[in-house]
Formats: structure tokens, C-alpha cells, sequence
């Protein structure tokens, strides 16, 4: 797949970082504003696509970034469970929300919410970034 | 109540697609369709008139809020549908790979 | 609701729009359209998360689905069984629709719900999970199981999409002669 013209580039090498860091915002304060782990993972993505998108796949390594890929969703996934099994090791329930609940509106209350966030996040970034990586390397109609 | 049945006419849209047409492509548009009349129909079930979204923000801690259970419920389908959908693109294109064509068929004749 | 009514109506117009085009780009556009709709539809319902996971969602699904379209559809050849199947398709679906009218009476009237089980987790989501937002706390706390659940699916649909598409080696290039002999002629008549 092709790269685009030197505009896009241009552009693209300024905003991403901006993307990234808005999708962690909404990743982040899912537990005070709309927003959550699964609109906040495909955001930051959605970086990481546009990147790819504009400098075109033949020059970036595309196998590395799968196994890369695969590796911080098995890692999101790992948070996940483990932040559930905690509660039984506790003696109680599967899914206990065992942190202290703070004070609300602040950014560290809420028990356990952030963090299944967070764990979410990272998962649904990276499978949906090695969706588009299979697809991005994929050459159609090899028939002809 | 004409809401409830502008959903089903958008749901049977999809239907008529995936059943008569004979594009892959097409068929893969049709149940496109079907999942977003679900979740329009979820949507619309949880709308309490004079709500307001479910977040309680700093001097609206009594208001009257929209129901959050159906949206909970849509939140978690719209992912898995993303995901149902490139699973089923995935298929199509190896399909393509393999028989040249995107007909339903032509492949149901090709394959013996 | 005037508004509501103006975008299902604009959501149903792009529908046939997607399904009738001949040309395969116009009709994933079209379906781009629609889920636009739907986004705004789900703001005017007041539910802010639902509305922006289905705009990225959207934006998503017509990437993936650009990439795998074509320029070219195939021509419509009308046969006999096409006007059976169509007839029998529309009989079905005109025996759902009035199904349909006579279940949607039960159903409690459009803006007043019966919220049994969702009035308990309005009045004692703040206190019981600590988090403002109400549809975060339902999601992960009241029924977190369907999450872990969505989780699985997520990654399970991951592997088979990578699994699918892997690179085969050279046992496909041995078929190429039978199919070009098909498809050849093909190009042949169109032309």
C-alpha cells in the first residue's frame, strides 16, 4: 500500500501524538465523563492506523508490529483477569471492586473501575490495530 | 410507536439484502444493517421523556436520568459487531482469492 | 421529536440507497451514511458513550470494508429463480412486519419505561461503585461478566481474522489454470 502525498505527512507527523494522548484522556477518566476502555482503545488505534496510512506499509516492518501487537493485547486481556480473580483471592466474590472508593469526581476513586479501563484499552487498541495490519499487507485479486 | 416500526422497516431492509442479492459484498452490507436496527431498538426501549444522560455531574445529583441498562448493553454489541464484521470481510476476501469472483453463483457452480 | 423522525427517515433513505447501487464504493459509503445517522440518533437519545464508540466503531468498519471492495460489481442477470426467491422474500417479510405490529403493542409506551431493575442502580450507583458515570459502573461492576465476556469475543475474533488471512505458500498458484479459463471468457463477453 502506497504512502500519501507530502501534505498529509506533513500533518499527520503533528497531530498523532495529539490523538494518542486524547485517547488516553478518555481511556483514563471513564469512570467521571462518556467515554470508557472501548471508545478510548480504538482511539488510540486510530493513531497508530493513520500513521500507518500515511507513510505507507512497504517501508515499516509490518511482521514486527504484529507480534507486537498481539503482545499488548494478550498483556490488556492478563490485566483484566487478573484485576477479577483478585477478588477471590480474597476470600469473596469473582468480581469484588475491593480498592478504596474515594472521594468522587477525582481521578483516583471508583475502586477497581480504572483500572479494568485501562486493561480494556490496551486490548481493544492492539486487535484492532493487527485487524488493520492483516488487511494493510494483504494484496487482492492475486489471481491476475 | 412509529418509531419502533421505522426500526423494523430498517431491519427488514437489511433482511431483503441478505437474503435476494447475490453479491458477497452485498449480503455483508446486509447484516451491516441488521445489527444497527438492533441497536437503535435497544436505544430507543431505554429513553425516559425529560431524562437526561446518566452522569451525575456536580448540582444535578437529583435529576431524572435515561435508563443505563439497555445502553450498557449496546455499548458492549457495537464492539462486537466491529469485530463479527472483519471476520466476515476476512472470508470474503479469501473467497476472492480463491475463485476469482464475488458471485454467490458462480461460486456455488465453480466449487464442483 | 421532529428530529428523530427526520434522521430515521434519512437512515432508512441511505439503506435503500446501500442496498440497490450497482457500484460496490457508492453502497459502502452509503452504509457509512447510516451509521453517521445512528451516531446522532444515539445523542438525540441522550447517550453520550454509545454515541462516540459508534462514530470510531463506524469510521473502523469503512476501512476494513473499503479495502476489500472492488471497482467493478458483476452484472444482474434476471433468471427464473431470482423472481421465486424475491417474491417468497417479500411474502416473509410482510408476514414479520405484521407480526411485528401486533408484539410492539406490548411493548410500554415510547419515553416511559419501566425501569425495575435500572431504578436500584441510579439511586445507589454513586455510593456503592464511587463513579460518576452510571453506564461505567454498569458496564464494570453491576455486570461485569458481560464484559469479560465481549473481552473474549474480541480476542478470539482476532486470531481467526489473522489466521484466515495468513500467507499461503505456492500450493494456490498450481489451480491457476482453471480459473483463468472461466474468467477469460468472461472478459472477454464483456467487452
Amino acid at each position: 500500500m502506497r504512502g500519501m502525498t507530502l501534505i498529509v505527512k506533513t500533518i499527520t507527523r503533528l497531530i498523532v501524538g495529539l490523538i494518542f494522548l486524547y485517547g488516553i484522556y478518555i481511556v483514563f477518566h471513564g469512570h467521571l465523563t462518556p467515554g470508557g476502555g472501548f471508545a478510548g482503545g480504538i482511539i488510540i488505534a486510530g493513531a497508530f492506523i493513520l500513521l500507518v496510512l500515511a507513510e505507507g506499509s512497504e517501508e515499516l516492518s509490518t511482521e514486527v508490529k504484529k507480534w507486537r501487537a498481539s503482545l499488548f493485547e494478550s498483556l490488556g486481556i492478563f490485566i483484566f483477569w487478573l484485576l477479577a480473580i483478585l477478588g477471590l483471592f480474597t476470600g469473596s466474590v469473582f468480581f469484588l471492586n475491593l480498592l478504596p472508593k474515594g472521594k468522587e469526581y477525582h481521578l483516583f476513586s471508583a475502586g477497581i473501575i480504572p483500572l479494568c479501563n485501562i486493561g480494556i484499552g490496551l486490548e481493544v487498541a492492539a486487535a484492532i490495530f493487527a485487524i488493520f495490519i492483516t488487511f494493510a499487507v494483504l494484496k487482492l485479486g492475486g489471481k491476475e | 410507536m412509529i418509531y419502533y416500526l421505522l426500526c423494523m422497516l430498517l431491519f427488514v431492509i437489511g433482511l431483503y439484502g441478505v437474503l435476494v442479492k447475490r453479491n458477497l459484498i452485498k449480503i455483508i452490507i446486509g447484516l451491516v444493517l441488521m445489527e444497527y436496527a438492533t441497536f437503535l431498538f435497544l436505544a430507543l426501549v431505554g429513553y425516559k421523556k425529560g431524562g437526561t444522560a446518566p452522569i451525575i455531574t456536580k448540582g444535578f445529583e437529583k435529576a431524572v436520568f435515561v435508563d443505563p441498562l439497555p445502553q450498557a448493553l449496546v455499548l458492549t454489541a457495537i464492539v462486537i459487531g466491529l469485530a463479527t464484521t472483519a471476520l466476515v470481510v476476512s472470508i470474503a476476501v479469501r473467497i476472492y482469492q480463491r475463485y476469482g469472483t464475488f458471485d454467490v453463483k458462480e461460486i456455488r457452480r465453480l466449487k464442483e | 421529536m421532529i428530529d428523530l423522525y427526520i434522521l430515521l427517515i434519512f437512515m432508512i433513505i441511505g439503506a435503500i440507497v446501500a442496498i440497490e447501487v450497482k457500484d460496490l464504493l457508492s453502497s459502502v459509503v452509503a452504509v457509512g451514511a447510516v451509521g453517521l445517522g445512528l451516531s446522532i440518533v444515539f445523542l438525540i437519545l441522550k447517550a453520550p458513550d454509545v454515541a462516540i464508540t459508534q462514530l470510531v466503531v463506524e469510521i473502523l468498519c469503512l476501512i476494513i470494508l473499503i479495502r476489500a471492495t472492488l471497482k467493478k460489481d458483476l452484472p444482474f442477470s434476471t433468471s427464473g429463480r431470482w423472481v421465486l426467491n424475491t417474491v417468497i422474500t417479500i411474502g416473509f417479510i410482510a408476514v414479520f412486519l405484521i407480526a411485528a405490529m401486533k408484539c410492539l403493542r406490548e411493548l410500554p409506551e415510547f419515553g416511559y419505561p419501566t425501569m425495575k431493575v435500572a431504578s436500584t442502580y441510579l439511586k445507589e450507583g454513586l455510593s456503592e461503585t464511587g463513579a460518576t458515570n452510571l453506564v461505567s459502573s454498569v458496564i464494570l461492576n453491576y455486570r461485569a461478566y458481560d464484559t469479560l465476556g465481549e473481552v473474549t469475543v474480541l480476542f478470539t475474533a482476532v486470531m481467526g481474522v489473522i489466521v484466515v488471512l495468513r500467507k499461503i505458500g505456492r500450493r494456490t498458484r498450481e489451480k491457476l489454470p482453471d480459473e483463468t479459463k472461466v474468467t477469460g471468457s468472461r472478459k472477454i463477453e464483456e467487452k
